[in-house]
């Protein structure tokens, strides 16, 4: 039974702070696949077209056949632990400051017999799932866990390394005016947050939050406009170094494309607050945030970002919406190059419509606060880097992975004049 | 000696006495709230270019981004519809005169503190005359209601049916226009209209019969209660924007001590 993880005590102010270090980073190019489908919480191998041989490690050439069509597939994660170790020492810092540290093999129930990181509820000879997972260095690793939920099976360190789980962690959400918070706010708490700072832009003027956040235990609401760069930096600098993780919820909406609008007002508050902000936010939070990596218990661990599934593909619409998030998007894609070194995770959430008043005119299906509050909380605890919520997300994303043009092509159909 | 040399040494000696009528341009001081599907007032925001650094080894200096209604400001008659036409009618046409003038401070603070919605009428006005003088051709008239002393969410006191602040009645500012042909009219609230000034007719009175008749306005001022009622010169020129419909500011009073 894993021992529950208990509440930090109060660091030592005398203490150098750990310095982060990763487990190696270097993979084939056929490898990357594998942290690809980490990074959406699948569980996917190569399976040979010729011969449907499934493949473990990632190769060129089937193993069977020497085929070279390997598919990568979502698969079984079943099997059984067949031997199981311990290592007390390594070369390598990472695993030397995590030891001891189990590794074993597991027969997958489609055949190939893996090498990986086994949770301390698996006995050997039992029956076993694996789990894909991002790592520290970002790249997928495969961990063995009990068939069944064991108590507290989140708490095992070699799992925890393996997630942002919320627990004991806290979380700043950046924008108490958007409706989805009070519900982020609870479902982290669910998760067993131990605080959540809600950043509140504009306080001279009310907001139907403002009361539902004052009555929460252990919520803070404290002064943040990521429009304002001196307020974000003030607010770095009083809880910058207690951040673990921050969820960027700030969104500016006005429907409408370029022709519609006529001007670049609203674009500019889009870009002001959806892209600039992130850069202000990560500016001033992101060197502490990745300097606290390795910090303990509740270390900095994920940088969340809720972006439209429309950043992906332009839906005219609300196009300079969606224009403003593909900049946010890249925007993240460089966070994650630029964190990389540190371990922190860049998880990105991407939405369909929300259930708001500017997607009021579209029709269902609509992303309800709790709808999100469940996926990003999820996500965080299986250590995603990208989380499509709701069903027009997924679909965009499918679409989108089949063939960017042909979707680019759907989403800008015209119509034909009277 | 001069005019000037007498005034120069009068503020010297502190005979004359210079009032700063201007809020503080910072992030987080209230705008005008509109409907959200409305272009909206621009915040002011300051960003740093360089600060003694690599950026700029010996200098500090920031871009702002502001409204010409952002903070204390300047609204010229092109600022509302029914001043589209009037002549000079923007910032950077008006002629200089007109930035340089007397005032008189019409006292609304003890019937503000009772009634966020107080409205300055033109009985309100006859009564300050009474005690004060007639108010003068070509006068500033700002309406004091220590507003100004409100911070956070109690400056524009925003509720459901929108903000409440005190303002001139239609009646109130037409008689300030017709029948005493005044220069402009200022409040310490954030417009010249009351906070449900909307709900007039014509709705924003203050806005729609000043600058039709080709009078200034001023709005977010401070530090109204150090003003006498009358006898101060006020000083308020806008900043030169081409085609500007107004302009944050720096207001001053000259009182004589």
């Amino acid at each position: 039974m894993t021992e529950p993880l208990a509440f930090p005590p109060k660091k030592d102010p005398q203490k150098r702070s750990t310095t982060p270090t990763r487990p190696p980073e270097a993979r084939s190019r056929a490898s990357l696949a594998l942290s690809a489908a980490a990074a959406e919480g699948r569980f996917a191998l190569q399976v040979c077209d010729e011969c449907q041989t499934v493949q473990y490690p990632p190769r060129d050439a089937c193993v069977s056949c020497i085929g070279t069509d390997l598919r990568w597939t979502d698969v079984s994660p079943k099997g059984h632990l067949l031997a199981e170790t311990t290592v007390r020492t390594s070369t390598k810092l990472f695993f030397r400051e995590r030891a001891p540290w189990r590794m074993g093999s597991v027969k997958l129930d489609v055949g190939p017999v893996v090498l990986c990181h086994i949770h301390g509820d698996c006995v050997r000879g039992g029956a076993v799932k694996l789990l894909n997972r991002l790592d520290k260095s970002g790249q997928g690793v495969l961990i063995a866990t009990p068939l069944e939920r064991s108590d507290h099976m989140e708490d095992d360190p070699q799992l925890r390394a393996l997630s942002a789980h919320p627990k004991h962690r806290r979380i700043l959400i950046t924008d108490a005016w958007n409706p989805n918070t009070p519900a982020l706010a609870q479902a982290l708490l669910d998760a067993g947050a131990a605080t959540v700072f809600v950043g509140e832009a504009e306080s001279w003027r009310p907001h139907p939050n403002r009361d539902i956040l004052a009555k929460m235990a252990n919520v803070e609401v404290l002064p943040l406009d990521v429009t304002d760069t001196s307020s974000v930096q003030k607010l770095a600098g009083e809880i910058g170094g207690k951040t673990d993780i921050l969820i960027n919820n700030a969104r500016f909406l006005r429907p409408g494309g370029v022709l519609s609008r006529g001007d670049t007002g609203f674009a500019r508050d889009e870009m002001e607050v959806n892209y600039l902000g992130l850069m202000r936010l990560a500016q001033a939070f992101g060197p502490g945030m990745c300097a606290r990596t390795a910090d303990g218990v509740n270390s900095a661990a994920a940088w969340v970002n809720i972006l439209s599934a429309y950043a992906l593909s332009n839906t005219p619409d609300y196009g300079c919406f969606s224009a403003s998030n593909a900049a946010a998007y890249s925007l993240s894609q460089s966070l994650r190059g630029e964190f990389r070194s540190s371990g922190l995770r860049v998880m990105n959430v991407f939405v369909g419509p929300t259930d708001d008043d500017w997607h009021a005119p579209l029709p269902p299906p609509k992303v309800l606060p709790q709808g999100l509050a469940r996926s990003v909380v999820a996500g965080l605890i299986d250590g995603l880097e990208d989380v499509f919520c709701g069903d027009i997300a997924k679909d965009i994303r499918d679409r989108w992975q089949q063939n960017a043009k042909v979707l680019e092509r759907e989403m800008t159909f015209g119509s034909d004049s009277a | 000696m001069s005019t000037l040399q007498s005034l120069a040494t009068d503020i010297a000696l502190g005979k004359v006495k210079i009032v700063d009528l201007t809020h503080t341009l910072d992030p987080d001081f209230p705008v005008i709230i509109l409907p959200p599907e409305f272009g909206q007032c621009a915040r002011f925001r300051m960003e740093e270019i360089s600060a003694y650094d690599h950026r700029g080894p010996a200098w500090k200096w920031h871009n702002l981004t502001l409204s010409e209604h952002t903070g204390t400001h300047f609204d010229a008659p092109s600022h509302w519809i029914s001043g589209r036409d009037v002549p000079n009618g923007s910032v950077d046409e008006i002629p200089l005169d007109a930035f340089v003038g007397p005032v008189v401070v019409i006292d609304c603070s003890e019937g503000a503190e009772k009634n966020d919605d107080f409205e300055l009428t033109p009985e309100v006005i006859q009564k300050w005359e009474a005690e004060h003088g007639i108010i003068p051709s070509g006068a500033w008239v700002l309406m004091r209601t220590d507003w100004s002393k409100r911070s956070g969410a109690e400056y524009l006191n925003m509720r459901e049916d929108g903000p409440h602040s005190p303002g001139p009645t239609p009646d109130g500012i037409k008689f300030l226009i017709d029948q005493r042909d005044i220069r402009g009219f200022g409040t310490e609230t954030v417009g010249t209209d009351a906070g449900q000034g909307s709900h007039y007719v014509p709705p924003y009175p203050a806005h729609y019969f000043l600058h039709g008749a080709g009078k200034y306005g001023l709005q977010c001022l401070a530090n109204l209660d150090q003003l006498p009622p009358t006898g101060a010169i006020l000083l308020a020129a806008p900043l030169k924007i081409k085609n500007g419909t107004g302009s944050p500011l720096r207001v001053l009073a000259m009182i004589e001590n």
